[in-house]
This record gives C-alpha cells, structure tokens and sequence, in this order.
C-alpha cells in the first residue's frame, strides 16, 4: 500500500490550466506554505543528524577492545570499559526475552485464532493500554511486587529482566497479532482440509507462515528493551562488576552505567558514556533495520 | 462445517465433527486453546497487579496526606522511618514540572509534527518520501538515555544555552523567561521531549493524513484551491480527530518519560514560573531519589508513580478510544 501523494493532476491541455490556481496573493500564500513546510521537514531532520554526528564523533574514540571486555575504573581515570554493563543487558535481555516473547506470541494467538470474544477484545485493549505505561511506573511496580513484596527477592537480574519483559510484552503482542492476521485464511482452511487439527494448523501453518513478521516485532521489541533505564534502576539497581548471579546481587547495563557515567563531573567517564551511547545506539539501530528487513521480504505481510 | 471463508479478520472455525472430536489426541485442542488463553490472560493480571501492589504500597502516605491533599501539597520532607510515616509528602512541584515540560513539548511538537506529515503526504516527491518517514521514525528508536546525554553534554551548552541567554536578555520582563539561566531548567527538558515525541505524532498524524479520501481533495482543486488551501480546508479538517489522538498518544509519552528529562531539568524539590527554573518531573524524582531513599520515602515516592500511573492511564484510554473509532489504521506506528 502506498500511502503517498495527492498531487494534483496534470489536466489534459486546457486554457484555464495553463494558469496556476488563485489570485497574486493566494499563490504567494501557497508558494511561502511549500517553502516553510519544507523548513519543518529539515528542522525535524536535523536532531536526528546532529546525534548521530555527535555520538560518532565523541564515541568513536572510546570504542576499542578493551572497552567490552574491562570493567569501568574510578570516574577520573581514564581507560577501561563497560564489560560490567554489557554482561549485565546481555544477561537481562537474554531473560526478559524468554520471558516475554513466547507470551506475546501466544496472547497473539489467542486473540486472532480464537477471537473476537469479550475476553479477546479487553485483551487487545489492555495490551494498547499498556504500551502507554511509564516505564518509571513499570519500575516502582516490579519493585513493589518482587524486590520488597510477595517475593522479597532483592534487587538482581532477574527482576530488572522481569520489568524489561513487562515493557516489550505489549510490542510483542501487538506486533504478532498484526502478523497473524495477515497469514490468509486459504492457507488455515487447507491445513483443515487435509485433517489437521487447530493446534497443528496454528503450530504447524499459521506460526511458520507469520515466522518473519513475528521476527520483526520480536527484535523491534529487543530494541526497546535495550535502552531501557528507568525500570532497571529500581530492579536491577546497577553494578559496577561483573554479576553472574541470577538473583541476589545487584546487575548492571548499559544505558544505567552510560546514565550514571553522564551525570558525574570527570571528563574521562564522560567519555566512556559517549562510548556506550554509540554502542547502545549502533545495537538499536541494527536491530531496528534488520527487523524492518526481514519484514519487508516477508511473503506474508509486505506493507 | 466451515467450508465459507468468514470475514477476513476472523480465522476460520476449525471442522467441529468427525474424527477432530474424538480419539486420541482429543485433548489436545481444548489443552492448546487454554495454554494460549491463560497466556492471554497474563496481560490482565500484570495491569491488575501493577494497580493493586502499586496502591497498597503508596496507601499509608495518602492515608496521612489525603489523595488531593498529596496532589497539591508543596512540601516534600522526606522521613527516615522504616514503620511509620514521619515526613511531609507533597507532589505538586513535581506535578508542575512534569505538566509544564509536557505542554512545552506538546507546543512545540504538535505544529511541527503537523507540518511534516503534511509535507511527507502531499509535498515531498514519492522517491525520498519513504526514505525520509523511515528516518524520521529511527529517531524514535533512539534510546532516550541518548537524547538524555546528547542534550545534557552537547545540545545544551551549544545551542540551547546560548538561545535561552539572548531570549532572557530580549524577553526577561516577562514571567516565563525570568533569569538567571541556569543550563538545565523546564525549557530544556521540555524541547528534548519535544523531540523525543515527534516521531510517533509524526507516524500517527502521517497514516491519518494519508487516508483522506481523494475525492474531495480533487473537487478541492478542480474548483480552483491552490495546494495550501486543500490541505488547510479540506485535509486537515478531515483529520482533527486524529490529530487530537496524536496529540495525546504524545502527551502520554512525555509525561512518562523518565531518563533524558531526569538529565535534563536540574532535578530540585522546588517549582516556580520561570521556563528556566530547575525542578523535578515525577517521573524524574523517582528516579533520581530512589537510590538513597529510606524505606518510608519509598512509599512516598510509590504514592508519586500511581499519580503519575492514573494521570497517563486517563491521557492514553482517551486517545486509544478516539484511535479505535477512528478504525484500524494505526498499526505499529502507535507501538
């Protein structure tokens, strides 16, 4: 589908066409328009430009071997690197990511192979809800629940896993369902057709037929859940060492350690946080391109 | 049975007779729909969870403040009580600030975001019309710890500064732009927000834009409307509601979000009228003073996320209802 374009049509040779629409004044409204819509289209390109010069520029030094594999020194210091963090979202993702993408996927399932229903629709509509959430919020609520509450678990690896997880759920959700709903009804009713059961054809038809597109929203949700902060400074708390704990010991990440690296006064951790913001920033970015990628091959499921 | 092919949402009913029903493996359907069902359900009990756990936790400060009482108090003393509730507990600066840096975004963003869409839909020639959507749709992939240090370390003292230090020279008399200008304050917070919402407005208002039926902008033009007035007379009108979805799908972003404001607006207890004025948002003063708080501040800070909690909430039911009557269009764009 292409979204684009209305421009007007160019008339078959007529008198009055040879003319543009409008009056002195009115053309040169339409003409100033053109000129400062423009204006705004540049304007909200330039951020965008100005970071990823900005971060290129600054991280590009810091960015060497050592830096994924040591532990960040004293702020004033110079050298070393955010081998702590790296462990640590590596270590988050990897769990939040068992955690969240099979429910999705199968809350997808459920509202687009079982569905519409009542309980389906208030479904769909908490899971939009949802996506609306703060991730502070998110934070103060997996805190209340797992590391003071019910569990009393502490701050560790796998509460800061279990928020990421509640904030990639609704993506992947919302994403899988649309993939769902683009696999024809063909391909459903000649899975039927030849004795399948429902369960064989979702396993065995639907899922592979929407395989790509499920692989888009799954990675555009790992790109979210990467650079993700505020949740994982009430759960995960931060650490500055390397943490193989499960539970029990406050982990680090990435965009914690680059945060906290910002927000102090000495030039050489300053430095080390441009380091990881390109990192952070060329993952998300990866990520993000190739999930569109594979979504734009997809058989299925090309918008 | 289900030899027609339903509507097209809809999957197709599997066969109900025959040998599907009975045998081995018979169980195997019922089995499958609940495991799916309950993960379905996983949805609900998080949100049902989310409010409960959140609300009993931050319940002893509204119970001593009262829930209003908290909402419009001014005074945040923190107490060092693990038991009981010792200090004072007043949200409003930090309500202050996360409304004003959110009207400050809305301002800014809501026009600009307008425009762009306008220009991808009707100006721009089709060759770099998608290129430039797909960039400008990475920017909201950008993780906001980034704008966070991009603004706070580059942003800030190259640009902002220097336009808040001639707006205060040339608009100090009015209340808004009081000096002194401290670097961080609201107004910084508020335009890296500003830029942090312009992408979801932008995709939003863009698939809103993109729909208007084609017909009347052709009558538009063929009784002589110049490009401008079809857009401003015809196009834009059609779109309000979306518009206005947009324009609250962004609001809740930026009421949410934590980090790059946290970063960027200076982060006192304090409030006043001054756009250059540190404060706190709060989201960002639950960041900020989670770490070292004590056990009772904590609840208190719990009683800052269910304000926060219930005021997104209210911003985002709204703009989903107005999404879904519009139709289905909006697909990942509002993810």
């Amino acid at each position: 589908m292409s979204t684009t374009t209305t421009t007007p049509p160019a008339a078959r040779p007529a008198p009055l066409s040879q003319r543009p629409p409008g009056s002195g004044f009115r053309r040169f409204k339409n003409r100033s328009a053109t000129v400062v819509l423009t204006a705004a289209m540049v304007l909200a390109m330039i951020p965008l430009v100005l970071i990823i010069f900005e971060v290129t520029r600054r991280g590009i030094g810091v960015v060497n071997l050592d830096f994924f594999t040591q532990t960040e020194p004293p702020p004033r210091r110079e050298g070393g690197g955010y081998a702590a963090g790296f462990v640590g979202t590596l270590y988050i993702m990897a769990l939040a990511v068992l955690m969240s993408i099979p429910f999705g996927i199968a809350t997808a399932v459920y509202i687009v192979e079982y569905g519409p229903n009542r309980l389906t629709s208030s479904i769909r509509f908490f899971t939009d809800v949802m996506t609306g959430i703060p991730s502070i919020f998110v934070g103060l609520f997996v805190y209340g629940l797992l590391v003071i509450g019910w569990g009393g678990m502490g701050f560790g690896t796998f509460v800061g896993a279990v928020a990421i997880a509640v904030m990639m759920l609704p993506i992947v959700t919302r994403s899988a369902e649309e993939m769902l709903r683009l696999v024809p009804n063909e391909l459903r009713n000649a899975s039927y057709g030849l004795g399948a059961r429902k369960w064989q054809t979702i396993v065995h038809t639907v899922l592979p037929a929407a395989a790509p597109g499920l692989t888009t929203g799954s990675m555009l949700a790992i790109a979210r859940g990467i650079g993700e902060t505020a949740p994982l400074l009430l759960t995960a708390f931060g650490s500055g060492l390397i943490v193989t704990a499960m539970q029990g010991a406050p982990q680090g990440a990435v965009p914690m350690q680059l945060y906290r690296g910002a927000g102090q006064p000495f030039e050489a951790g300053i430095d080390r946080a441009w380091g990881a913001a390109l990192c952070l920033f060329v993952l998300v970015v990866l990520f993000t391109i190739v999930a569109r990628w594979i979504g734009s091959r997809a058989s299925v499921g090309s918008r | 049975m289900s030899t027609e092919a339903p509507e097209a949402p809809q999957a197709p009913e599997a066969p109900r007779r025959g040998t599907l029903t009975s045998g081995k493996g018979r169980l195997a359907d019922p089995i499958f729909k609940w495991v799916v069902a309950a993960c379905g359900t996983i949805v609900l009990v998080i949100l049902a969870l989310m409010v409960i756990r959140t609300t009993t936790e931050a319940w002893p400060v509204f119970a001593k403040e009262g829930f209003f009482g908290f909402l419009i108090g001014e005074e945040w003393t923190a107490g060092g009580s693990r038991t009981e509730i010792t200090g004072t507990y007043g949200a409003w600066p930090f309500i202050y600030g996360t409304l004003i840096t959110s009207v400050i975004a809305i301002a800014i963003a809501l026009p600009l975001s307008i425009m762009v869409a306008v220009y991808l839909t009707h100006l721009a020639p089709r060759r770099i019309a998608k290129p430039l959507s797909y960039t400008v749709e990475l920017l909201a992939a950008v993780p906001s710890v980034i704008f966070g240090l991009w603004g706070l370390h580059w942003f800030l003292p190259n640009v902002m500064r220097p336009f808040f230090e001639w707006l205060e020279g040339a608009m100090g008399w009015f209340f808004l732009f009081e000096g002194p200008v401290r670097g961080v304050g609201y107004l910084p917070a508020g335009i890296v927000l500003a830029i942090m919402i312009l992408p979801i407005m932008t995709a939003i208002i863009r698939e809103v834009v993109a729909v208007q039926p084609l017909e009347q902008q052709m009558a538009a033009y063929a009784l002589g409307s110049t490009r401008w007035e079809v857009i401003t007379k015809v196009v834009l009108p059609a779109s309000f509601s979306g518009i206005v979805a947009a324009a609250m799908l962004g609001l809740g972003r930026a009421l949410g979000e934590t980090i790059a404001v946290l970063m960027l607006i200076g982060g006192s207890q304090g409030w006043g009228a001054s756009l250059f004025g540190t404060g706190s948002s709060m989201a960002s003063h639950i960041a900020a003073t989670f770490g070292e708080s004590s056990p009772e501040t904590r609840t208190g800070l719990m009683a800052i996320g269910v304000a926060l909690f219930l005021v997104t909430m209210i911003v985002n039911i709204l703009a989903r209802v107005i999404v879904w009557r519009l139709g289905q269009f909006t697909g990942d764009a509002a993810v």
